[in-house]
């Protein structure tokens, strides 16, 4: 089947660390989170990065937990920028300062990716279980302006925020930030966890689609919208990964190479880390790579359906936590059998008073 | 509508801090890079943008490019302003 070298992958997600001082209760990291001990060394992921780069990836994002946790951010930004990849920052930005943000700039950081949990102080820094960290983030985000660095705002919306999107986008504009991403919860991890307290209900999620939109629009030239739709409610399911195997690779903190950040919910799968193999090797030939690369795992609908080069038969993860089984059609289709449940699990759910949020902590799972 | 500026010949296009021109070589391909974007550019594209410094004004680029390909400058202007356009709507490039 896979006689053909597979095409090299554009993006590589770093996981640095699962250390992070926030707890968002949507965080999609595993709940089984790794712990200091466990982490790569300097040196495994400057190994990573080279190989990335030779490999044929372009974009670096490195993400975690938080990735300014590790004290060698600085010093892995500039191996990265050196090996001539496009490096992004995905940060809570409560760990920065000035000191450390033009260090990283002088390392070469390309783009800040900044996340906000609402957009006032209360309720993001609740949200986030972190007591003044909103006002951090936004001095942040002032500072990464002021330095002409390119920014851009990520704000993760649910039930319990996604009313103020008009307000948050006003937010990003007077941030000068040059992109915004106003994404949906996906359930994964610790949001699947906490899917009753996050869940919006259908009316919201339409109206908060219509302020995007026409946002979208009326803000072409200044400020970049990227639309993150919950698919519990969609009647398709999203490209997840641009395809399994097919344009990203993931390493975790402890150096497991994943087709996606969430596949080790998939039990059966077997991962190999990059201290034992490396990169190109496993982006070949890895067991969890080629499990669902193309076509040829494919069942029906999925196998003759004219949009499975469009979204490649959706989410294994989600398939597995629902069907059981990874090579089943995504339930977010409406194809699949499961999916009148799951449109009945968004409703009942978001219908209800939100119960309180189990936070992300190492041990609280 | 929309209220991005408009690129005419007076314009002196530049690249947005973390945006640039990257030459692929996995893959021979040059490639505009941006936050969270990827542009594939071909062989003009690629030409234009070579020329984008933050100082030479749109038209300056026009005479360059004809002067370089023999191309009737009308077209060139044309094609290049369309080009530039979609870039300042995306917040790629700045005029
Ligand atoms: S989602 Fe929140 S808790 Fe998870 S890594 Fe990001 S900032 Fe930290
Ligand atoms: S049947 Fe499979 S390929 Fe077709 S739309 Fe649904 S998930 Fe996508």
């Amino acid at each position: 089947m896979n006689a053909q070298p597979v095409p090299p992958p554009h993006s590589l997600l770093a996981e640095l660390t699962h250390r992070c001082p926030l707890q968002c209760p949507y965080c999609s990291n595993p709940l089984e989170l790794t712990k200091k001990s466990s982490e790569l060394s300097t040196d495994a992921w400057k190994q990573v990065l080279s190989q990335a780069a030779r490999l044929g990836v372009i974009h670096v994002h490195f993400s975690g937990g938080e990735p300014t946790a590790r004290k060698d951010i600085t010093e892995l930004m500039a191996h990265a920028r050196d090996a001539g990849l496009y490096t992004n920052l995905i940060t809570s930005g409560v760990l920065m300062n000035e000191g450390r943000l033009d260090a990283l700039l002088d390392a070469g950081l390309d783009h800040l990716q900044l996340s906000i949990q609402d957009l006032e102080s209360p309720n993001a820094d609740r949200i986030g279980g972190y007591q003044g960290g909103h006002e951090k983030k936004l001095a942040l985000a002032r500072e990464v302006r002021a330095r002409g660095a390119a920014l851009t705002i990520n704000a993760v919306v649910h039930r319990q925020n996604v009313e103020n999107v008009a307000a948050i986008i006003d937010l990003a504009v007077e941030l000068d930030a040059g992109r915004l991403e106003v994404a949906h919860v996906q359930y994964y991890g610790w949001a699947l966890k906490n899917r009753a307290a996050l869940i919006p209900t259908r009316e919201q999620l339409d109206k908060a689609t219509a302020v995007v939109k026409e946002a979208i629009e009326r803000l072409k030239g200044k400020l970049v919208i990227d639309y993150v739709v919950p698919d519990y409610y969609a009647r398709f399911p999203k490209p997840c990964m641009g395809g399994w195997g097919r344009v990203g690779i993931c390493v975790t903190p402890s150096g497991k190479a994943l087709p996606c950040h969430a596949a080790e919910t998939i039990t059966h799968l077997t991962f190999d880390n990059v201290q034992e193999k490396s990169l190109q090797d496993i982006w070949q030939t890895s067991q969890a790579f080629q499990a669902y690369r193309g076509f040829d795992w494919m069942e029906e609908p999925c196998k003759s359906c004219e949009r499975r080069e469009v979204d490649w038969g959706g989410c294994r993860c989600q398939a597995f936590a629902f069907a059981g089984r990874a090579e089943a059609t995504d339930p977010a289709c409406s194809k699949s059998e499961l999916h009148g449940r799951l449109h009945e699990l968004a409703e009942t759910e978001s219908g209800q008073e939100p119960p309180p949020f189990e936070y992300r902590r190492i041990g609280a799972a | 509508m929309n209220d991005a500026p408009k690129v005419d010949e007076e314009s002196v296009p530049a690249f947005v801090r973390g945006v640039r021109l990257h030459n692929d070589e996995a893959r021979d391909q040059w490639v505009l890079l941006a936050p969270e974007r990827m542009l594939k550019l071909d062989g003009i594209a690629v030409e234009i943008l070579k020329r984008v410094d933050g100082e030479l004004d749109l038209g300056a680029i026009v005479d360059d490019l004809c002067t370089t390909f023999k191309a009737e400058r009308g077209q060139v202007l044309t094609d290049c302003s369309a080009f530039l356009q979609q870039l300042v709507d995306r917040r790629m490039v700045t005029i």
